[in-house]
């Protein structure tokens, strides 16, 4: 592993994201020559992705709404149709269903579409292309077609927002055979992950915790460390392995420091991939210290953790001290903004599952 | 108070009459001339190609009785829309279809045991598109082809191969659906998607007056040509039944398309003279006069009388029945031939790069079959 691992670690601040209103304006990409390691937030190093893959390959184009002249509403994209034209940074018209179906035409004709849904909840008019027309082109076409389709998602709580504004929709996506899922935790995974999943010919969930879109941290422009599908310890504990993605890894991280202060030794994983799930870091973790906490913003009920769960239970279950334990947001419509605190699991939640998890 | 006008009417362009003559309707007349520069073996060939689908879809039907497909799905009384439109399109353009163009396909040049391979469980695709005629593959979910043509058709326009004013090499894109499919919320998206970019696209709704067992009416409560004049393309509605109109028109709306005019829109009025697909009844849902109806409007007959009309011989048309017989029973033998594929093609092509669940999961369902041999259970 690279020095980036330490410094990621670092970043796990307890600084509430943005909302959408006060966005800071950045400055434009770094250009492909400045390599080196920069500290950037996770919304810059996206775009830094989005940049040099369209300059590696002139296929790659991006669509999506209001991603032109503004940026996106995350200012994800800003920029980006100035250096590269309407042509390939894509205004669409307003459907979601339209994006996805004419990414695939366009994927079909050689292109490498990146897609971007405003927002988590926003996605379920494009999921019948989604799931019954992306992810089964492949398979239909015997492998003679492939489709490097990548939707990026900003998903996730912690905003403040409206309804449809808040969600973690990765079980969906997760469940279904032929996408890929992932979802960065910080800047630098999230501008290789990006880079890694342009590159993929399999179509790829890119969820994006807009949580952590501003909050900075390291970016090795030059060394990516880890493949797109590996997930990887993030702090090494010898107590309870607590697992997440996204945003949640961040809050692990907090929950790791204040069990420390209590004198409990927290190994934090960080998923990064949900389809497919690399296990063995987990397991070897789970071998080591024998409990694990999986924990998700997303409604608990058929999730992402409950598979998690079930496969750590089936494969380590002489290493298992405790059952595995899941925290997740309940299995309700995400509340009115206003309870969003009590809803999201938060480090304290985290800590009252690793304590269950001791106590056996 | 007036009542609001409610009146939506749109002409029916048609240039060969139910009863076989060549009497061009006002609307038509503009499109004469694409008609008489065709040559006597094309339109023997539009002829023929008419009776091979007919002949092809009693097979396909006898088949699926026998127990020897899943599912057939019927074209008899479409062929005219189908054949028409199919030879209208160049060799460079791309042809998304819906599930029913069979005939369309094997125009392209696809053998069409691909589409009973589909039809008898044994793929779920059926051939490969570059080489058949950039035939796509049937979409079974309706209208979602309707955005991958858009999209397709967008990728030309980026790539510069079209528009560039040489009509050897310029590509355009023909979407088919019908009328039950103009409701799905995607075939509206692809018209907005189509018209936003000026697609170089022609949308070829067969309006066959059925959706399954509900009528188009329950769709649409105006001609479903001025679906694309509202979303900004020119559009005309044509007598289904007329294969020389459905060539003529689809010809020049792909030139068009070509060209750089942008995208535009085909409704043909025809019917489905069969089921659905062999898995339907339509006695319980229209009438007899209805069928008679349509059946007096027959595509084959009116343009066999043309032809016949013109001189076409009886031996022609005894040696297009013969030919139509040899390819169904060619296409009857080698489908009969499908054999069912092997335990890893349920995994092979899921994901186009390696993934760990396809491996883990096909080594254990090799190694739970494989338990079985050579044992009593």
């Amino acid at each position: 592993m690279s020095g980036i691992d330490e410094e990621v670690r670092v970043t796990s601040d307890t600084t509430a994201g943005a909302s959408v209103m006060d966005v800071a304006t950045e400055s434009a990409a770094p250009a492909d020559a400045v390599r080196g390691v920069h500290t950037m937030s996770m919304a810059k190093a996206i775009n830094a992705g989005l940049a040099d893959a369209m300059r590696a390959d002139e296929k790659v184009l991006l669509m999506g709404e209001d991603i032109g002249p503004l940026g996106g509403v995350f200012r994800v994209t800003e920029g980006l149709s100035a250096e590269f034209g309407e042509k390939r940074v894509l205004d669409t018209p307003l459907a979601e269903s339209g994006i996805v179906g004419t990414a695939i035409g366009l994927a079909m004709r050689g292109y490498r579409p990146v897609c971007e849904i405003q927002f988590d909840g926003f996605i379920f008019p494009a999921f019948d292309q989604i799931t019954t027309q992306l992810a089964r082109q492949t398979l239909r076409h015997e492998g003679r077609v492939t489709m490097p389709v990548v939707i990026r998602v900003p998903y996730g709580g912690h905003i403040g927002s409206i309804e449809h504004h808040q969600e973690s929709p990765e079980a969906y996506f997760a469940h279904t055979p032929g996408l890929r899922v992932v979802s960065p935790s910080n800047p630098h995974d999230a501008y290789w992950m990006v880079r890694e999943a342009i590159e993929s010919n399999d179509p790829v969930l890119f969820l994006e915790p807009k949580s952590r879109y501003w909050p900075k941290g390291p970016v090795d422009l030059d060394h990516a460390g880890l493949p797109l599908h590996a997930s990887r310890v993030m702090r090494q504990g010898t107590d309870v392995t607590v697992v997440g993605h996204g945003a949640m890894v961040s809050t692990l991280l907090q929950a790791a420091d204040i069990a420390a202060e209590e004198g409990t030794s927290v190994e934090v994983v960080d998923l990064r991939s949900l389809s497919p799930i690399d296990y063995g870091p987990l397991l070897d973790s789970v071998h080591r210290t024998g409990r694990l906490v999986v924990a998700q913003e997303a409604y608990g009920n058929v999730s992402v953790g409950s598979e998690i769960a079930a496969t750590v239970a089936e494969r380590a279950f002489y290493s298992l001290e405790a059952p595995v334990l899941r925290v997740s947001g309940f299995d309700t419509p995400f509340p009115p903004a206003a309870l969003e605190t009590e809803y999201l699991p938060s480090p304290d939640r985290v800590l009252e599952a690793v304590d269950r998890a001791l106590a056996y | 108070m007036a009542a609001r006008e409610r009146d939506f009417t749109a002409p029916t362009v048609q240039l060969l009459t139910p009863e076989g003559q060549l009497r061009p309707t006002p609307e038509a007349e503009p499109y004469l001339p694409l008609v008489e520069a065709l040559d006597d073996t094309t339109l023997q060939r539009f002829y023929r190609d008419m009776a091979v689908s007919r002949r092809l879809d009693l097979t396909g039907a006898n088949l699926q009785r026998q127990g020897q497909l899943a599912l057939w799905v019927p074209s008899h009384g479409q062929e005219a829309a189908q054949v028409g439109s199919a030879h209208a399109a160049r060799p460079q353009d791309h042809l998304f279809p819906s599930y029913r163009e069979h005939i369309v396909g094997m125009i392209r040049g696809l053998d069409p045991v691909g589409i009973l391979a589909l039809l008898r469980g044994v793929t779920q695709g059926g051939w490969n598109p570059d080489e058949s005629g950039n035939f796509h593959l049937y979409t079974l979910v309706l209208a979602s082809q309707t955005l991958h043509a858009t999209g397709y058709a967008m990728g030309l326009q980026f790539d510069g191969a079209t528009a560039t004013g040489d009509p050897e090499s310029d590509a355009a894109v023909l979407v088919y659906y019908g009328d039950g499919s103009t409701s799905q919320g995607d075939a509206s998206e692809a018209l907005v998607f189509a018209a936003s970019y000026q697609t170089p696209q022609v949308f070829f709704v067969q309006n066959n007056q059925w959706a399954i067992s509900v009528p188009v009416s329950r769709q649409s409560r105006s001609p479903l040509s001025l679906r694309g004049a509202g979303f900004g393309m020119p559009s005309v509605r044509i007598d289904g039944n007329d294969v020389l109109v459905s060539y003529a028109v689809t010809r020049q709306s792909l030139e068009e398309a070509r060209a750089g005019e942008g995208p535009s829109f085909i409704e043909a009025l025809t019917y489905r003279m069969g089921a659905h697909t062999t898995a339907d009844d339509p006695t319980k849902y229209r009438t007899d006069d209805e069928v008679a109806y349509w059946a007096e409007r027959d595509p084959i007959t009116r343009y066999r009388t043309w032809l016949e009309g013109r001189g076409a011989s009886a031996a022609f048309f005894d040696e297009v029945d013969q030919e139509a017989a040899d390819v169904s029973a060619d296409v009857r033998r080698r489908t009969l031939e499908l054999e069912a594929p092997t335990r890893e093609t349920i995994f092979s092509h899921v994901y186009s790069e390696p993934h760990p669940l396809m491996t883990e999961q096909l080594a254990w369902l090799d190694a739970f079959e494989t338990s079985f041999e050579g044992g009593e259970a």
